[in-house]
């Protein structure tokens, strides 16, 4: 069967430039953990200097740090209202997947970033609301914390699914963090 | 060799600051404009060579002088 000119130029189009770099970036934020927030964040603020259309997915975990800071306990129900006890949501107040040593970890790792000049989650955050990623909360897993919209920060999406996440990954970068 | 339109001062600032504030500080220049970075962290070299390519500026000078590293950016046109 032929094939027609349509087709054609749609498969030929992504190779006519080898080495024009992708310009956009997905990353699904999946981890709260200290020490991947961390790197969600960096590649998100790098990817956006670098002129790449970036979007943030936060999906489990990685939702927790997109609770406001001063929100202690979130969920509807005692299950939800556990979790949150027990992993204390907010970007300030994230623990270490590794030498968590009930904080003294992550307040040691923040105290070699300042001492390095590194920004820490909460500013690169910040940075990245400022440089026009998107941040697309997961609605499922929302759903399933217990988090409500205003238990989060300002500057949000609206919250999406994996549907909306992987129309947005087709042609970019996607990395899981 | 056209004269400097803005000074960027990073110095001290770690990965990806540099080139955070340069994509910020980039904007609020014209087309064609200079602008001079400087910066002490090693990583900028090549990821300035990397953000030029990506983003379409040009890296017109780069240098380094006691552990300061210069870079000058044209705006792309």
């Amino acid at each position: 069967m032929a094939t027609s000119e349509a087709e054609v130029e749609t498969k030929v189009a992504p190779h006519e430039h080898d080495h024009a770099p992708h310009k956009k970036l997905v990353i699904i934020a999946w981890s709260g953990d200290l020490d991947k927030v961390w790197p969600q964040m960096i590649m998100a603020t790098a990817g956006a200097a670098m002129g790449m259309e970036t979007t943030l997915f936060f999906t489990f975990w990685g939702l927790f740090a997109l609770v406001k800071d001063e929100k202690r306990i979130t969920g509807e129900n005692w299950m939800q209202r556990m979790v949150s006890m027990m992993d204390r949501p907010g970007i300030d107040h994230l623990a270490l997947g590794k030498m968590n040593f009930a904080g003294a970890g992550p307040a040691m790792m923040k105290h070699l970033a300042k001492d390095h000049n590194i920004a820490s989650p909460s500013e690169m955050l910040q940075m990245a609301v400022d440089l026009g990623v998107k941040l697309v909360p997961c609605q499922m897993s929302m759903d399933m914390l217990g988090l409500k919209r205003e238990d989060l920060i300002d500057g949000l999406g609206e919250p999406a699914g994996a549907a909306t996440m992987l129309m947005e990954a087709q042609d970019a970068i996607t990395l899981f963090i | 060799m056209s004269a400097v339109a803005k000074t960027l001062d990073v110095k001290g600032l770690n990965c990806p600051l540099p080139i955070v504030k340069t994509a910020q500080a980039i904007k609020e220049l014209a087309a064609g404009d200079l602008l001079e970075i400087l910066a002490t962290d090693p990583g900028a070299v090549p990821d300035f060579n990397a953000w030029t390519k990506s983003t379409g500026n040009e890296l017109v000078e780069q240098s380094e002088e006691a552990g300061v590293y210069r870079f000058v950016v044209k705006k792309k046109g």
